[in-house]
């Protein structure tokens, strides 16, 4: 069914099919929806914004950048992570320099060589480790430490429901239900204290939110595209090896066999999310013993990692 | 029969994809062994719907939805 006489764009999973304004409409009216129906946004919030320059994170801050116009208590700050990846981050990172500054949002950027003294891709040629274990552990480390550093209230993250079905299925496969406990559109166990909004959780945790938690990743591009927010190409040069990209084309070739799959997997999932969050209430509220950040054991995964990786530099140098 | 010149972004290169008239996008993804669900595709830079019909001279640009890592 067409919403109206112009011509349809996108075809949804309920079979409407959607021209260019309604579908802007639709896209955004969804998102704000997301963020009232899971309480993301407070009155008054500085909000973090996790910014790569692909379609989602721009995506996001485009929306929130709205948002913040609309409410001017709701400030924004969009912070990037530079972890070394030659011919992939550095032009991503350029787009996102370009967005900022156009739009007058403030960006600050962070890289794994001044804070970890090493870039990913060195990293790599000394630890014999799966690449996106160590990128994720010190992005999400550099991400939390730093947004407390500058007082956001809240971190959004670009997350959509591809990438939430994905990890759904990935922790049920390594039957980790821990890790999915700390999923949702408001991620974290006992949600975190920095914002003072869960008086149980860890004080150092910064809430993290997801606005695009119910867009699929086809929804964002099309409305990238419409509103000229999509860039060349660009995917990680280490994500073919990666796990998750398994669980993604398993996933894309089950959707397209049996359409409604991934809403089906997220709806069934946010019906459990209160039960696991109780059953793991308290499970990650530990504090690391050398920095201080979040972590489920004594130490941190990031410190642990870089132990190992002063390690390697020895071993490479004797 | 009709040919077209088709740019995957995917692939960062422009292939010519030969199809039978009144062909849609449909039967493109299909030929090109590529899923629908993982792309979105614009006709003369206007996002299309599957069943749009294709025509010579068009042109076409596959959008790859994954991105980042």
């Amino acid at each position: 069914m067409n919403c109206c006489s112009n011509k349809p764009i996108i075809e949804l999973i309920a079979g409407e099919k959607l021209c260019k304004n309604h579908f802007i409409e639709y896209f955004e009216s969804k998102v704000f929806k997301t963020i009232r129906q899971f309480d993301l946004i407070g009155k008054e919030e500085h909000l973090g914004v996790a910014l790569s320059g692909g379609k989602d994170s721009l995506t996001l801050l485009c929306l929130l950048s709205k948002l913040s116009k609309q409410n001017p208590k709701i400030k924004l700050t969009a912070i990037a992570i530079n972890e070394g990846i030659e011919n992939y981050r550095d032009k991503t990172l350029e787009t996102a320099k370009n967005f900022c500054s156009k739009n007058n949002i403030p960006l600050k950027i962070y890289s794994f060589e001044n804070e970890f003294g090493m870039s990913l891709d060195n990293a790599l040629k000394i630890l014999d480790v799966k690449p996106c274990t160590i990128c994720g552990i010190f992005r999400r480390y550099l991400l939390n430490k730093k947004s407390r550093e500058l007082g956001f209230t809240k971190l959004a993250t670009g997350h959509n429901l591809d990438d939430e079905a994905q990890s759904v299925v990935m922790n049920q496969f390594k039957n980790n239900m821990q890790a999915s406990a700390r999923l949702g559109p408001k991620a974290g166990n006992d949600a975190g204290t920095a914002s003072g909004t869960n008086p149980v959780g860890n004080k150092n945790f910064v809430q993290r939110i997801k606005p695009l938690y119910l867009c699929t990743e086809k929804e964002v591009t099309v409305y990238a595209f419409v509103n000229n927010l999509l860039d060349d190409f660009n995917e990680c040069p280490n994500v073919a090896k990666s796990y998750r990209a398994q669980v993604r084309d398993m996933l894309n070739n089950f959707e397209n066999e049996n359409p409604g799959t991934k809403y089906a997997i997220i709806n069934s999932f946010l019906q459990v999310l209160p039960d696991l969050k109780k059953r793991f209430k308290g499970e990650d509220v530990n504090s690391c013993k050398e920095c201080g950040e979040p972590a489920s054991k004594d130490k941190c995964n990031a410190c642990i990692f870089v132990e190992k990786l002063e390690k390697a530099k020895l071993k490479a140098v004797s | 029969m009709m040919k077209l010149k088709v740019f995957y972004d995917r692939e960062s290169k422009e292939k010519t994809i030969e199809l039978g008239n009144n062909a849609t996008i449909k039967d493109l993804l299909k030929k090109m062994v590529i899923n629908p669900v993982t792309v979105i595709v614009s006709k003369n830079n206007d996002v299309v719907l599957e069943d749009e019909k294709l025509k010579d001279k068009d042109d076409i640009k596959i959008i790859s939805v994954i991105s980042g890592g």
